[in-house]
């Protein structure tokens, strides 16, 4: 009895020991230094489809969960949802795209400080043949307005997501009306789901090009206006006020911050899509 | 509480474009309900009454269908209306005709497998004492239905159900389009996306008193018709 004891306490440790030596062996030497979790390791970031649909936040967080230690959780949602979870105490840190909702909830004591760090364009797709003649407008606005005259096909997010937001502020004085202008659709949709109708419909439609390019494939739709002055696209960061809310991973969402606009993050940001789309698709600011 | 509050706003006096969502809600769900209850009653009444070959398959793929997930049901509608699809020339993807399709595939199924179970389990005595009785086929149809009423009416107001709470096949045929195919459940979808979170409830509590409004209705109406 005794011996088989022996036999398998020996049999456990050497398959132990053989274990850790495997294990030692295909850690990567670079990260020899060994990172110490932090004492509350999840970091609970409230953002927008756009990031986190195009890949950006997939290529990003392991390399900031590697160096720190940290577990970002990604909620995704419009513009308009991921701020109002940060209202509610269910987000440390936000990363959204639309200015005046920003500025709303710091005003609104709910956010630290706005950190604008990186932008696109948006870029105004359509059918092929550009039935409306938008392609050489010097702007959004310009083209909005001979989508109007038209009365070309048009998507709308109409879910007051950023993008949405971005919209209305192009169409501005001759914003069309969904119930009474028919070639208008508001589709109250993600970005994916307006693209898709657009391609359907043969519509125009106002999209960030991160997500437009990642489905290109599959739309029957190009770009027909890519840049003009009322286009930029600004993503800011902002930390939760903890002072307003309870319960917030503060130190968390201050590594984030500080790791996202570290000379480091730059470089991977600017590089981002190079490689798969032949174009950077998101800029520093 | 809020959302409360907000709901007795919606009402009193009725927005325009609530009332405008709940109507397309109650067309999309009346004629889903009707058309799946015409394919599903006397199918369900056919497979529930007789023994036949291969029965006991029929009814495990209708028990499967009835767990179909509404998503699948509206890829597989929108695959086929979608513009190269086969039905692309009928123009008919993001209209409320394409999501009766596509509730009517969800509940058909539905309604064929209670329908069938009903008559299985409940008729059998009936049609006993009915052939005990001498009575003709016709005859004891009628007092089989007669006897099911409040059963059949049950399965009914499933289908019913069924379609004025669905969500994922109508936001993905009907596109959630304002004006046009929004309905209650992708309103409150919607609302939820932009954050609107006690507006969105707002919304639900609205559409379960339509809910409950429809089966008072639908209730008065059967039995006003079984006393006269």
């Amino acid at each position: 009895m005794k011996r088989i004891f022996a036999v398998l306490l020996a049999l456990i440790l050497v398959a132990g020991l053989a274990a850790c030596g495997s294990k030692t062996e295909t850690e990567p030497e670079s990260t020899s230094q060994v990172v110490e979790t932090p004492e509350n390791p999840v970091i609970r970031l409230s953002t927008t489809t756009s990031v986190n649909d195009s890949g950006l936040l997939p290529y990003l967080l392991p390399a900031f969960e590697a160096e720190t230690g940290y577990k970002v959780e990604v909620q995704s949602a419009g513009t308009g949802a991921a701020i109002q979870k940060a209202i509610d105490g269910n987000a440390d840190v936000i990363l959204v795209h639309a200015k005046a909702s920003e500025e709303e909830f710091i005003d609104g004591g709910y956010g630290v400080e706005r950190l604008p760090f990186m932008y696109n364009y948006f870029v105004i797709v359509g059918p092929k043949d550009d039935p409306a003649g938008v392609k050489d407008s010097a702007d959004a606005a310009t083209a909005f307005a001979k989508i109007r005259e038209s009365e070309s096909k048009f998507v709308s997010r109409g879910d007051e997501s950023g993008t949405h937001k971005a919209e209305l502020k192009i169409w501005g004085d001759i914003a069309p009306d969904a119930e009474s202008d028919s070639w208008y659709i508001s589709a109250g949709q993600g970005m994916g789901a307006c693209l898709t109708m657009a391609s359907e419909q043969q519509a125009y439609c106002l999209t960030d090009k991160a997500t437009f390019l990642s489905m290109q494939d599959e739309l029957d739709l190009d770009i027909v206006l890519a840049e003009g002055e009322d286009m930029k696209n600004t993503y800011s960061l902002i930390a939760v006020n903890p002072e307003k809310i309870d319960g917030l991973n503060t130190d968390g969402a201050q590594a984030f911050i500080d790791w996202m606009l570290s000379d480091e993050a730059s470089e991977l940001i600017a590089k981002y899509g190079e490689a798969e789309y032949g174009v950077a698709l998101f800029n520093l600011l | 509480m809020e959302s409360f509050r907000q709901a007795f706003e919606l009402l009193f006096p009725p927005d325009r474009e609530l009332l405008q969502i709940i109507g397309v809600t109650l067309r999309m769900s009346f004629f889903s309900t009707l058309i799946s209850c015409l394919i599903g009653l006397p199918l369900g009444s056919l497979i529930g009454s007789k023994s036949f070959r291969g029965k006991s398959f029929i009814k495990k793929l209708i028990h499967t269908l009835m767990g179909l997930p509404p998503v699948v049901a509206g890829l597989i509608v929108y695959s086929l209306f979608t513009h190269y699809g086969p039905f692309g020339k009928l123009n008919m993807l993001f209209t409320v005709r394409v999501m009766v399709v596509a509730q009517v595939m969800l509940i058909t199924p539905v309604v064929i497998g209670l329908t069938s179970s009903f008559i299985e389990s409940a008729s059998k005595p009936v049609i006993e004492t009915a052939r005990g009785l001498g009575f003709s086929g016709l005859k004891t149809a009628r007092l089989c239905i007669g006897e099911g009423r409040s059963s059949l009416f049950s399965v009914v107001l499933n289908a019913f159900g069924r379609s004025i709470a669905e969500v994922g096949a109508v936001s993905i045929v009907g596109g959630n389009i304002q004006w046009k195919t929004r309905v209650m459940t992708t309103a409150i979808m919607l609302e939820t996306n932009k954050g609107k979170f006690s507006f969105a409830l707002a919304l639900g509590i609205i559409l379960l008193i339509i809910a409950f409004a429809v089966n008072a209705v639908a209730s008065f109406i059967v039995k006003e018709n079984a006393d006269g």
